[in-house]
């Protein structure tokens, strides 16, 4: 049986800047709620690092957890590039690096804790899930997406690799032949071939993913705690040394003062293909 | 498969609906973040629900640059 560490109360409802969350018979409902769609950022993080923080007395009485999102576009579109860029813009290289690094850290505490929740986690991810909202679906035991949903990592194009945990949980759950299409051109993918990868384990019909999650983690709330907790165990194994060479590595590409120029552009243009910067050896000149 | 006038009145069509247009009123021509007033976002969302429609896989750098229907057409067509 899980204890509860601290003898802590459970809190059951929780109102942040950028989530909420309710506890209803043995499910937890997250909902990711930060205009324009579910960037994370500082805000973001506070909030994800109150929820990690309510485990130990919510583990007892829950079974599952879904996260969710409010926002029409999607689930999440990543980490909070116009907060980075800012943070880091005025910082010489070293401290620019030091405070990635710092940054990361945080976001990989909360990850790793989300990634090993007592309790069973579903992504229910409708429109958009890219970069660190797909990092963020990642942590989830199972991925229920609307036909609509569509993933992707551009980290690429901007000159970086996915930070929070990205490569390392994807190569736990699917092919590389998937993970190198997805990284190496940028490309977003609909739901359907996600699916067929392996990336996501239910597809539902436009706008029922949540529903037919909510039906799935109604489901796990008949099975005993100690072996639900003992089989995630098993099953979902947290690839600590990959994670660490990958806060290495982002720190390095994001360092970089053709990153910042990148973002500059990215952040600033009016291109409508803004997200999918084209690559400057191939202009015409 | 369908002809290329057939995939760009499918094209019209769905958009249209995807953003509550007025039918009949988007053109080939037009480009369609000026004419929906869209975002390269919602660019994907509507390439999603193009992929559903015909059933295909369209890469998004296959249409990166492309902002009239009647390129993306051709680009569908081209996977059909």
């Amino acid at each position: 049986m899980t204890k509860t560490r601290r003898n802590q109360e459970p809190v059951i409802e929780f109102r942040g800047k950028a989530l909420r969350w309710e506890w209803r018979e043995g499910v937890i409902e997250l909902t990711l709620d930060h205009e324009p769609l579910n960037e994370i950022g500082t805000l973001m993080l506070a909030d994800l690092e109150t929820f990690v923080a309510a485990f130990d007395g919510l583990a007892p009485i829950t079974s599952s957890c879904i996260i969710t999102s409010a926002r029409p576009g999607g689930f999440s579109v990543g980490g909070d590039l116009k907060e980075l860029y800012k943070d880091a813009l005025p910082l010489a290289p070293k401290k620019r690096a030091a405070g990635i690094r710092k940054f990361l850290k945080r976001i990989h505490a909360v990850a790793n804790a989300i990634d090993a929740a007592p309790f069973v986690t579903f992504a229910a991810v409708h429109g958009l899930c890219m970069g660190g909202g797909l990092e963020l679906a990642l942590l989830c035991d199972l991925i229920v997406a609307d036909k609509m949903a569509r993933f992707g990592f551009p980290e690429l194009r901007l000159g970086f690799i996915p930070g929070f945990g990205g490569i390392p949980r994807l190569r736990r759950d699917v092919g590389n032949s998937f993970i190198r299409d997805l990284l190496f051109t940028g490309r977003t993918v609909k739901a359907e071939s996600a699916h067929q990868a392996g990336l996501v384990s239910h597809l539902t019909g436009e706008g029922y993913a949540l529903q037919v999650a909510r039906s799935m983690a109604q489901q796990v709330t008949k099975f005993e705690a100690e072996s639900r907790v003992a089989a995630k165990k098993f099953l979902k194994p947290i690839p600590f040394a990959e994670l660490r060479k990958e806060i290495d590595l982002f720190t390095k590409l994001f360092s970089r003062p053709e990153v910042m120029e990148r973002l500059r552009r990215f952040i600033e243009t009016g291109d409508p293909m803004k997200h999918l910067p084209v690559d400057e050896s191939k202009k015409q000149p | 498969m369908g002809t290329i006038e057939q995939t760009t009145r499918e094209i019209l069509d769905l958009a249209a609906k995807q953003f509550k247009v007025t039918d009949g009123s988007l053109k080939a021509e037009d480009d369609f973040y000026k004419k929906l007033r869209i975002d390269s976002l919602q660019a994907l969302e509507l390439l999603s629900r193009l992929e559903n429609h015909f059933n295909i896989e369209l890469p998004d750098y296959e249409v990166q640059g492309v902002s009239d229907f009647k390129t993306l057409a051709e680009r569908i067509q081209a996977r059909l």
